[in-house]
């Protein structure tokens, strides 16, 4: 016990000298792209435009609201500032050949990958879905949310522009 | 107590002093220095014993769940620990969750070629039947692999996977070690220069596990290496994709399978169709003695090496999960075909902002086992047949609408048939002596967004039980119908509210037609929530692993908080 309480002092003491949180590279995982071939997490990239990573699952309510809500304005976002969305989906395989369906059908214009054994999911440390990062154009994570309520994505958007403007993100 | 062992915790300490130094001298915070992130979360209830609703006395009066993660991620190399502490674990997960500790951790180099990982891994060969490796908090599942895991694409296209290791259990480690090797062909890839241009993706795979446990039986001969290998196929065209993969285990005596010395099969099927506005999905599998553990006298969701996964819908909304399905490990033969589609903006069904439909019908039945006459007391065989359908276990006619009506108004509306056989999926026994369960059930979902960031949510859903006069001698059984209402408000993006009534209206037992009443509130800033309730939760079922477990009812406050940082 003692040393246990000696390693997390350290990891502690470690976390105020490197600062954890804002400002941070996507760290490296391997997804599934819909034809079946591979991407790593850190090639995501937008040409210097921001791009937001939406965790989402086929069985989450919320999640789908969320990214229904964006998709109605999308196109405006996109032209506007350029933004992209990547949907990272982590259904697992009961529900993972649904992620498909459900993108198509919706008519969704996201870039969607697969991460169904979630290795992407607890690199990025993600509780629960929905949980939303933003990723300014240096490919730094500046802004993370996690659940959906009504209105949320007007808030998204807002930090969006500001972050193409310089401004500080708001929460 | 922990499994982390003392080179471990040494090894912990140099990663940790080698990166504090770096992190001094340069005081400019630079992601080159590497990251530290984690996640936290702890579930804690008070309990009030009920005996009316079946709640018992808890001695402690109050329990809790946490764990904490700490990850730190510097370009190619990444290591992780997660701690995990029960005091003691709440109601309705495996008590043998005792005490805290480190339960993981793990250090790891990735590069395209190389890929290192030591210490607890998740892995997943193909769709699973033959190895995954998962954890996922809300359930208590993880059957992490504690080991080495080597990755390495030499080729543009080919993945080759290779682990060794033994599972966590609970404070401790499973006494198998588990093995294991996997190969991923993407034939677009391998061959670029031929198919570069080709509208047609394939992809192969194969996979091969095998699991050593000392055989100290002092009657029977047991397999002390059991080896489990599947191949799969994955093609995908425009919208159409199709995927197959088969598995079989060598003979496999266990608790699972009453010892018997019968080999396992598995295969599972999709097919889908998706284009914009429509889709079509169909799953089949067929399972046969497929349950794979590093212990051979485990059971429930403890040291399971595959996945079998359900085919059934996965439901969100409580009453249509009130009777939820869990893969048979011992044979099932299950299917579901799901259309999708969505009326277009500005059709007349679909209106300014479209409706979308779902239909989905899934079924799971068992296996019709013929017995073969070499059995003995202790040693048992059967054989099956590809063309026999055994006892129906589930069946669910699912019909979802989505429409948005205005900016302002949304609705879901839901209706499903169910079939449900309890002595099967719920108590593991073709003759526990319930009755089959048949409930129709709807739920109106309606959303009324008032502000920019401020809504009203209502959910009403019924469950009508066709078996209503069903009495049993377990409280832990549902009973008869149920009526429920949930209303949530959520005045800013921050904060929301909820008020939910399950109201067992239809329970046999006059006195026991209860109002479950529960308030909750919450607040989420950024990355961080914390959630409170109070009221009275009725028992039910989880279902993990392909095994089900019951929840026994609760009264209580419980606080909940999570964090992302």
């Amino acid at each position: 016990m003692k040393k246990l309480a000696i390693l997390t002092i350290l990891f502690l003491s470690f976390s105020v000298f490197v600062k954890a949180g804002d400002g941070d590279k996507i760290p490296s995982a391997t997804l599934k792209k819909l034809d079946g071939s591979k991407i790593n997490s850190n090639t995501f990239s937008n040409n210097g435009k921001p791009i937001i990573i939406s965790f989402w699952a086929t069985w989450c309510k919320p999640c789908k609201k969320e990214l229904d809500a964006i998709a109605e304005t999308y196109p405006e976002w996109v032209k506007e500032t350029g933004v992209k969305l990547i949907a990272i989906s982590i259904d697992d395989v009961r529900s993972s050949s649904k992620v498909v369906t459900d993108v198509k059908t919706k008519g969704w214009e996201y870039e969607v990958y697969l991460d169904e054994n979630q290795d992407f999911k607890r690199a990025m440390n993600v509780n629960n879905v929905p949980h939303t990062f933003i990723i300014d154009g240096n490919g730094l994570i500046v802004w993370s949310h996690n659940s959906y309520s009504e209105g949320d994505e007007d808030k998204l958007y807002e930090n969006i522009k500001a972050l193409i403007k310089g401004e500080k993100l708001t929460h | 107590m922990t499994v982390v062992t003392k080179s471990w915790k040494a090894l912990f300490c140099i990663f940790i002093l080698s990166f504090s130094k770096n992190s001094f001298a340069q005081e400019n915070h630079s992601s080159d220095n590497g990251s530290i992130h984690g996640n936290f979360q702890f579930d804690a209830q008070y309990y009030q014993p009920d005996s009316l609703i079946g709640a018992p006395r808890v001695p402690e009066k109050m329990l809790s769940n946490a764990f904490g993660n700490i990850n730190y991620n510097k370009g190619n190399f990444s290591a992780g620990m997660r701690y995990e502490a029960y005091n003691n674990v709440r109601q309705g997960f495996d008590a043998r969750y005792k005490g805290n500790g480190i339960v993981n951790r793990f250090a790891r180099y990735k590069t395209d070629l190389l890929d290192l990982t030591v210490g607890n891994i998740y892995e997943q060969f193909g769709s699973g039947l033959t190895f995954r490796t998962y954890y996922e908090p809300g359930l208590l599942y993880d059957n992490s692999l504690d080991g080495i895991r080597v990755i390495s694409s030499p080729l543009k296209g080919i993945t080759l996977k290779g682990l060794m290791g033994k599972q966590r259990y609970f404070f401790s480690e499973g006494v198998g070690i588990v093995r294991g090797g996997d190969c991923d062909i993407n034939i677009n890839e391998l061959f670029d220069s031929l198919m570069r241009n080709s509208k047609t993706h394939i992809m192969l795979g194969g996979s091969f596990v095998s699991k050593y446990q000392a055989d100290l039986d002092p009657d029977l001969n047991l397999p002390q290496n059991v080896g489990n290998y599947g191949g799969r196929i994955n093609i995908i065209r425009e919208g159409l994709s199709f995927m197959t993969e088969y598995a079989y285990k060598i003979n496999d005596p266990s608790s699972d399978n009453k010892f018997s010395f019968k080999s396992g099969e598995a295969i599972f099927t999709s097919l889908s169709y998706a284009t914009k506005g429509f889709s079509f999905l169909m799953q089949g599998k067929r399972i046969d003695n497929m349950s794979y553990r590093s212990d051979r006298n485990e059971s429930l969701q403890s040291l399971l090496i595959n996945y079998l996964p359900a085919t059934t819908k996965q439901h969100t909304y409580s009453m249509l999960a009130l009777n939820p399905y869990a893969t048979q490990l011992r044979g099932e033969l299950g299917g579901m075909a799901e259309i999708q589609y969505k009326f277009k903006k500005g059709s007349p069904l679909g209106g300014k902002y479209g409706t979308e439909v779902t239909i989905n019908y899934s079924s799971a039945n068992g296996l019709k086992p013929i017995g073969v006459n070499d059995s003995t007391t202790k040693m048992t065989f059967y054989k099956t047949n590809y063309s026999d359908i055994g006892k129906a276990y589930y069946s669910d006619f699912f019909i979802e609408i989505n429409k948005k009506f205005t900016k302002k108004w949304k609705t879901t509306f839901v209706y499903s048939n169910q079939f449900y056989n309890r002595n099967t999926i719920q108590f593991a026994a073709d003759n526990a002596g319930y009755k089959n369960l048949k409930t129709h059930i709807g739920v109106a979902d309606i959303t009324y967004k008032y502000a920019s960031s401020a809504s009203i949510r209502l959910e009403m859903q019924g469950l009508f039980a066709e078996n209503n006069k069903m009495v049993s001698n377990s409280n832990l059984v549902a009973k008869g119908s149920w009526a429920t209402a949930l209303l949530e408000w959520t005045p800013s993006g921050n904060w929301f509210f909820a008020i939910y009534d399950q109201y067992n209206y239809g329970n046999p037992d006059k006195s026991l037609q209860i109002h479950y009443y529960l308030g909750t509130f919450g607040y989420n800033k950024d990355a961080h929530r914390i959630q409170i309730s109070y009221g009275k939760q009725s028992a039910g079922i989880f279902c993990v692993g392909g095994v089900c477990r019951t929840v026994p009812a609760s009264n209580g406050i419980t606080i909940s908080i999570t964090s992302s940082f």
